[in-house]
């Protein structure tokens, strides 16, 4: 078992559920409410330190009883270790848990598929649109248990909508500008690029 | 004038004899022309276009069938050649592409996945390019071997060679049967989407 399971207890209590030991990977299931302070705790405790967001995904099991859970998998790369927290959630209730984009922004695409996908929302994401299917998809989401193969509508009717997406509108404009990076450039290098200057390689003594 | 009528036919002397035998000396110097300079438009999506490539490479070299150069833009290309699987999400865009290739223009569908969707008869999949845009030559094959794909190129070959410049109904721009862009009934691409061979078995579920 994770050490940092029993650090996780100690410090939020009730928020932890079980945890499980599968095959040596640890996973800890975390109340819903509760996830974005877990996580941060996770990222920054000294002596845990999960500085790698590995994936985002999520799980509708065929048993109709069980829980839908959105899994996150966590590394500490300096220490080589692993931990998977999972949050459940009411397939019939609020798909919406709250996103951890703030934290690791690589989580910004990882939840938009989980979206796309399972129709879960992620409350505070910054763009939260489809990822995989295109913008204007509107047969549900493809891994819930309730979607059929084949999709809901017919053949000509997919054929038909397919052939209206305008592939234009899959990218923001965000995406497509380089320019609207440029606020996300050091200081000193904005400044440069400003006055047109190019970059320099130190010349060696 | 039934002598008249009579010679005209031993001698093959008809006031069309000369024309005919002009169309046919065009259409054989244009075909051979084409058939033999096909500049290919590469639209690999997956595995195919491994094989693809491979037929591209020195050991295939389908350079030596007049695809030396390959077009990646579709402005300068003669045969578009979809090598994989098409999501729906890229439908539009082959459709798009096609539309920006200039006349005469030919389609080869390599592989399974591309010609009837293959083993993904599934939600995101176009069931064969064939309901996007018009196709000449299906190579079958998961993925075809490059031998197969020469041979679809020759048996396009085979069939440009076939055509006529003066059948004006040949070089018809293909246009779509509606505002909504399908080029089939819509009956037609239900049937020619149905399940087969391992899924006869499985229906659309609902």
């Amino acid at each position: 078992m994770n050490p940092s399971v029993a650090a996780l207890r100690t410090t939020f209590g009730s928020a932890i559920g079980r945890a499980l030991d599968v095959r040596g990977d640890t996973i800890v299931y975390v109340q819903r409410e509760r996830l974005p302070e877990v996580m941060r705790w996770l990222r920054d405790a000294p002596g845990h330190e999960y500085h790698y967001l590995v994936d985002v995904t999520a799980v509708e099991y065929r048993d109709r009883e069980r829980q839908l859970e959105v899994v996150y998998f966590l590394r500490a790369l300096h220490r080589q270790a692993d931990l998977r927290v999972k949050v459940e959630l009411d397939p019939a209730g609020d798909l919406t848990v709250d996103s951890i984009v703030s934290l690791w922004a690589g989580a910004d695409w990882l939840e938009r598929e989980v979206y796309d996908m399972f129709g879960i929302t992620f409350r505070g994401h910054p763009d939260l649109r489809r990822i995989l299917m295109w913008e204007t998809y509107n047969e549900g989401y493809p891994l819930r248990k309730d979607f059929p193969l084949r999709g809901r509508f017919s053949r000509s009717e997919q054929v038909r909508q397919a052939l209206n997406i305008s592939p234009e509108a899959n990218y923001s404009m965000e995406e497509l500008s380089i320019a609207d990076a440029s606020d996300d450039l050091p200081a000193d290098m904005r400044e440069r690029l400003r006055k047109g200057e190019r970059g320099r390689v130190q010349e060696s003594e | 004038m039934k002598r008249v009528l009579e010679t005209t036919e031993v001698q093959g002397q008809s006031p069309n004899y000369l024309v005919a035998r002009f169309e046919q000396l065009v259409d054989w110097a244009v075909n051979s022309s084409r058939a033999n300079s096909l500049w290919p438009m590469p639209f690999g999506t997956a595995c195919c276009a491994i094989e693809f490539m491979a037929t591209a490479a020195s050991r295939y070299d389908f350079a030596r069938f007049g695809m030396e150069r390959q077009a990646f833009s579709p402005r300068q290309a003669d045969v578009l050649i979809c090598a994989g699987r098409l999501p729906f999400k890229l439908a539009p865009v082959i459709r798009r592409i096609y539309d920006q290739m200039p006349q005469p223009k030919w389609v080869i569908s390599m592989g399974a996945c591309a010609s009837s969707g293959g083993i993904f008869d599934n939600y995101a999949m176009v069931q064969g390019i064939d309901t996007i845009v018009p196709v000449d030559v299906y190579v079958p094959g998961c993925p075809p071997r490059p031998e197969g794909l020469l041979y679809g190129i020759l048996l396009l070959h085979k069939k440009i060679k076939g055509e006529s410049l003066f059948d004006a109904e040949r070089r018809r721009d293909e246009q779509p049967l509606d505002a909504h862009g399908l080029r089939m009934p819509p009956e037609q691409i239900d049937e020619i989407s149905e399940p087969f061979g391992n899924s006869v078995h499985q229906f659309r579920s609902s």
